[in-house]
């Protein structure tokens, strides 16, 4: 059945490439009956699948002579990973419903991100992992080049050249490891019990890790995120921050973490209390989450606040990741659908709902706006959004981000100290943010007022849109259980080295 | 000599040869003074023909080719890379006619068919060719062809200046090339690749090793000039660029395929008679057979060419970020693709698997580099330049042609689920098949960062026809027939990406017979 999430967004793709340019209603209408009924595929997959361990959907021979297989399985956390790319599909569509330029290409490329990113989550073979890894990247670069704002093709090309730098590495540590394993396999499975050298898995390791990492934001490889997160139109950075970003973290758990685990062993030297791999990239992460955390802080343009946030955030899954114990583990996988949410929700906030009335990001021309006033839906979903970002109890990113803090206490106290910063620092960028875009009390911009033109009033998809997201993410902060039933076991699989 | 064998081995040869004179005869004869549009498609269709029963006459092929008359020696091969080689040639020339169809470049459109087709008999020679008097024969009568093609748009000084550079440049690497075939046989006394090879490994030839480095060298350089690689690839950009459409793809895929057919019997030669040890040993003597690793430098063949491909994609690709002109970027990429499948002869495989490997590549390559020029031709006839600019907003001016550019370039760069990525990655894993060691691996890194970079350009393209607005909003015309040619390589592309054993599986079956 989860399949059916990836035929069908492909499907749609093409249908939406040869509907007919002049009736964008059509095309709408069309792209949201398609992420609907994946959403609801995903959904439905969810609660078959939850308890049942590793499903294979799908495992035939795809190109026999070297081995490779059209597997399709899913385990907990790819799960939880579809249910988000389903969710944040449907958003993503009614957060788009304002776009009238070449509207039929622009869903085109919206579904065929979507498929290639349910693909990613839904392989169990490295070598159709990479192909549909690949697959997300090139749609991204058109998203944001034709419908983006701000410097779009620079942008675009920047974060396209970083994908596919990442997918480089990717490509060349998957080479390598056919190569060497000798087992004449790409399966994830078959290559995970290759017994693949320690020597080669030192080396691979971080190659491969890196690679994905580039697209997970990975200091110092984020740079590309905020820019493109900032030329991106609406849609688009919301799939970027909402799921693209966790293609890379879900490729550094699956194949970097799953195929080379001997690669974060110790090195047997340590330099500066870091002695393995693992304490590398821990430590980057942690720079992530203070570096994004504070950069953040001092930016002008509204966007590139939740751009920095969003380095900041997914800094805490690579921590978590790397601590390597169950809490923390689980944790990195709650966060990455903590993160879908929410980012997703702000970048809504910010690029839609405010921007494409105000037409202007720049937190010194809004404060004078009143925007709490004129748009008091966009500044209370602003206020929600920002106090799940923060973390507060109730919310997503709370059991996310305390479950990883818990688990890196127990594997380096000194990452918890570090990370706690972050957190502190997160709820010092979300406050300014929230108080200079709509709740100053700051003179009125002249400019604004001499005109004195109403703001638009909200429309049904931006209120559905909010919706949706603010109820997903309390019912996950509320009853983390129904995610965390599937992602623990999932987990432990990992951890034991059998689930892959 | 039985002249009976030698007509069957030549069948498909003979086949192109009688319909290029029956194009001009009619052309110049029956169609004579008729209107230009009838000539052109009685050409094509006359030489499409000819094609297509040159086709059918490949299964006619005695198993295992001709050998010299009197000896065991083989002249030409039949089978496994040679036939592959040759039905790829064929299709990929009657693709190549079909792009003739809408085009407006000369008045002489026999001459033209028929020139080609002298060319693809060339190709086809080359690649069954197994000594080297034939192999110089079907280099000669391909380049000469060539030229002459190049030349075509007599009205277009680029293609003159184009046809000339490509000319002097030809005539010179056709000289090293005979030097080298010169010291070849001095050295080792015969002229068929087998016998070569035998020579080599016997102690008469590892005596005079400087010699036998001066002719691969040489060879290398002749070869190298066919293939454009780095450093003699600068005929390419001016040929690409000034040549009439239909010639530059002709000259960027079937010219492309016969001659890394060339490169590949001549690996294939070599490792035949070394068997096991798979190295050509006769630099660094070690008879080592308990340790049969690959010693890839130590020969000065596989060193020439890894110097050659190294050169050729790094350079390839850095000089293709700076073109404006659609074309040269072609050439410009053309050079690097060179580079990739050098890499994979440098490291040659015993088993069919690395043939198998540069067949793919050179195959899907030539179809996918045709279409390119399909869509630049039309762009150009439209628009009179082949510049970047050319292609600003294409999406509004003809959907299907920026979709199938879309395809095309995304093949080129090797973009899942295109056919283009596949070629890569078996190209890639048949190195790393060959040889673990650190040397060929970083050269496959090398590879790979550099096919990374050569996304930039290709995405060059691709903004002017997706993201930048048109210049002028009028339509671009092209003939059905070479829509049709286009959409069929595009869907082409797509599907043999998506299912990409069907080809790895047809290409098997020619050599499974061997």
């Amino acid at each position: 059945m989860l399949a059916w999430t990836i035929y069908l967004s492909f499907a749609g793709a093409l249908l939406e490439a040869l509907l007919p340019k002049d009736k964008p209603a059509l095309a709408r209408w069309s792209a949201l009956a398609i992420a609907l009924a994946g959403c609801g595929l995903a959904v439905l997959g969810f609660a078959a699948g939850v308890g049942h361990g590793r499903g294979v959907i799908a495992d035939v021979p795809w190109v026999p002579s070297m081995g490779i297989r059209f597997t399709l399985a899913a385990d907990g956390i790819s799960l939880v990973l579809v249910l988000l790319t389903g969710l944040a599909a449907v958003a993503g569509v009614l957060f788009s419903w304002n776009i009238e330029l070449r509207t039929n290409e622009f869903f085109a490329f919206y579904l065929a991100l979507i498929g290639g990113v349910y693909g990613v989550f839904l392989s169990y073979d490295l070598f159709l992992l990479f192909v549909f890894y690949e697959i997300a990247i090139v749609p991204k670069y058109f998203l944001i080049s034709i419908w983006g704002s701000t410097r779009r093709e620079y942008g675009a090309m920047k974060l396209a050249l970083y994908s596919f730098v990442g997918s480089a590495m990717v490509l060349i540590g998957l080479l390598a490891a056919y190569s060497s394993s000798g087992s004449r396999s790409t399966g994830l499975v078959q290559l995970a019990h290759a017994g693949l050298p320690v020597s080669f898995q030192m080396w691979a390791f971080p190659l491969v890790f890196v690679g994905f990492g580039i697209l997970a934001g990975m200091w110092p490889f984020h740079t590309w995120a905020p820019t493109g997160h900032v030329a991106a139109p609406t849609a688009a950075s919301m799939l970027l921050a909402g799921v693209v970003m966790k293609l890379g973290a879900y490729g550094c758990l699956r194949v970097a973490m799953g195929l080379f685990p001997h690669g974060m062993d110790p090195w047997g030297f340590s330099y500066l209390g870091i002695g393995s791999w693992r304490d590398v990239f821990a430590l980057l992460a942690v720079i992530g989450i203070v570096y994004g955390a504070l950069v953040a802080l001092v930016q002008s343009d509204f966007k590139f606040v939740i751009g920095y946030s969003s380095v900041s955030h997914m800094g805490f899954v690579l921590l978590g990741l790397m601590t390597l114990n169950q809490i923390g583990m689980t944790g990195a996988v709650l966060q990455m659908f903590s993160h879908g949410i929410i980012a997703g929700l702000l970048f809504a906030i910010v690029g839609r709902i405010v921007y494409e009335r105000t037409h202007t990001r720049q937190l010194a021309e809004l404060e004078g706006m009143h925007l709490s006033k004129r748009l008091p839906f966009a500044a209370w979903a602003f206020v929600i959004a920002g106090v799940a970002s923060m973390g507060l109890p109730g919310f997503s990113g709370f059991i996310a981000e305390f479950q990883v803090l818990v688990g890196s206490w127990s594997a380096n106290p000194w990452w918890t100290g570090a990370a706690g910063v972050g957190i502190v620092v997160g709820v010092a960028y979300t406050w300014r943010a929230l108080q200079l875009a709509f709740f100053s009390d700051a003179h009125p911009v002249a400019h604004i007022h001499e005109h004195g033109h109403e703001l638009a009033a909200i429309t049904w998809p931006e209120v559905a849109g909010v919706s949706m997201l603010v109820a997903v993410s309390l019912a996950v902060g509320l009853y983390p259980k129904m995610l965390l039933d599937a992602i623990e076991p999932a987990v432990k699989a990992m951890l034991a080295g059998g689930g892959q | 000599m039985n002249y009976a064998d030698l007509l069957r081995v030549t069948l498909p040869e003979t086949a192109l040869e009688v319909t290029a004179l029956i194009v001009l005869i009619v052309d110049l004869g029956v169609l004579r003074g008729r209107t230009l549009r009838l000539r052109v498609v009685a050409a094509v269709l006359l030489g499409m023909f000819g094609c297509g029963v040159a086709l059918m006459t490949i299964p006619l092929q005695a198993q295992g080719g001709l050998n010299f008359p009197g000896t065991d020696q083989l002249l030409l091969a039949a089978g496994g890379s040679a036939t592959v080689a040759q039905v790829g040639i064929l299709a990929l020339t009657v693709l190549t006619l079909l792009l003739v169809f809408d085009s407006t470049f000369t008045r002489n459109v026999g001459e033209f068919v028929a020139v080609l087709l002298m060319a693809a008999t060339g190709g086809l020679l080359i690649a069954a060719a197994q000594d080297l008097l034939v192999i110089f024969i079907g280099l000669e009568l391909l380049s000469l062809g060539l030229y002459i093609l190049t030349a075509f748009a007599k009205k277009s000084g680029k293609s003159a200046e184009a046809a000339m550079k490509y000319y002097l440049f030809g005539g010179m690497s056709a000289a090293f090339l005979l030097f080298g075939f010169s010291y070849l046989y001095g050295v080792t006394g015969s002229t068929n690749l087998h016998q070569i090879m035998q020579a080599m490994y016997g102690s008469n030839a590892i005596n005079a090793t400087p010699l036998l480095t001066v002719a691969l060298v040489m060879v290398a350089a002749g070869l190298g000039f066919k293939v454009a690689a780095v450093p003699f690839h600068f005929w390419a950009p001016d040929a690409y660029e000034g040549a009439p459409a239909p010639a530059a793809a002709f000259i960027a895929s079937v010219s492309k395929v016969a001659s890394f057919a060339l490169l590949i019997s001549i690996g294939t030669a070599a490792l035949h008679v070394f068997g096991d040890a798979h190295v050509v040993r006769f630099m660094v003597i070690t008879a080592d057979d308990h340790f049969p690793k690959y010693l890839g430098f130590a020969t000065p063949w596989s060193f020439a060419l890894t110097i050659l491909a190294v050169a050729s994609m790094v350079l390839g690709n850095l000089a293709a970020l700076a073109q404006r002109s659609v074309r040269r970027l072609l050439a410009y990429s053309a050079i690097a693709h060179a580079g990739y499948i050098l890499l994979a002869l440098a490291y040659f495989s015993r088993t069919p698997v690395s043939a198998q490997a540069v067949m793919y590549y050179i195959l899907t390559y030539g179809l996918t580099t045709i279409g390119a020029f399909g869509v630049v031709g039309a762009v150009e006839r439209a628009s009179g330049s082949d510049q970047m600019e050319a292609f600003a907003g294409l999406h509004r001016r003809n959907p299907v042609l920026a979709a199938i550019l879309l395809v095309l370039f995304l093949s080129l760069a090797g973009i899942p689920p295109l056919v283009g990525f596949w070629a890569k990655f078996n190209l890639f894993a048949a190195v790393l098949g060959v040889s673990k060691g650190a040397v060929p691996f970083a050269l496959v890194a090398l590879a790979i960062a550099m096919s990374a970079v050569s996304l930039y350009y290709y995405l060059q393209v691709l903004k002017r026809a997706y993201v930048t607005p048109a210049l002028d909003d009028s339509k671009i015309p092209v003939h059905p027939v070479t829509m049709t040619a286009l959409i069929f390589i595009a869907l082409w592309a797509v599907m043999m990406g998506v299912f990409p054993a069907i080809l790895q599986v047809w290409m098997q079956s020619f050599y499974a017979a061997m």
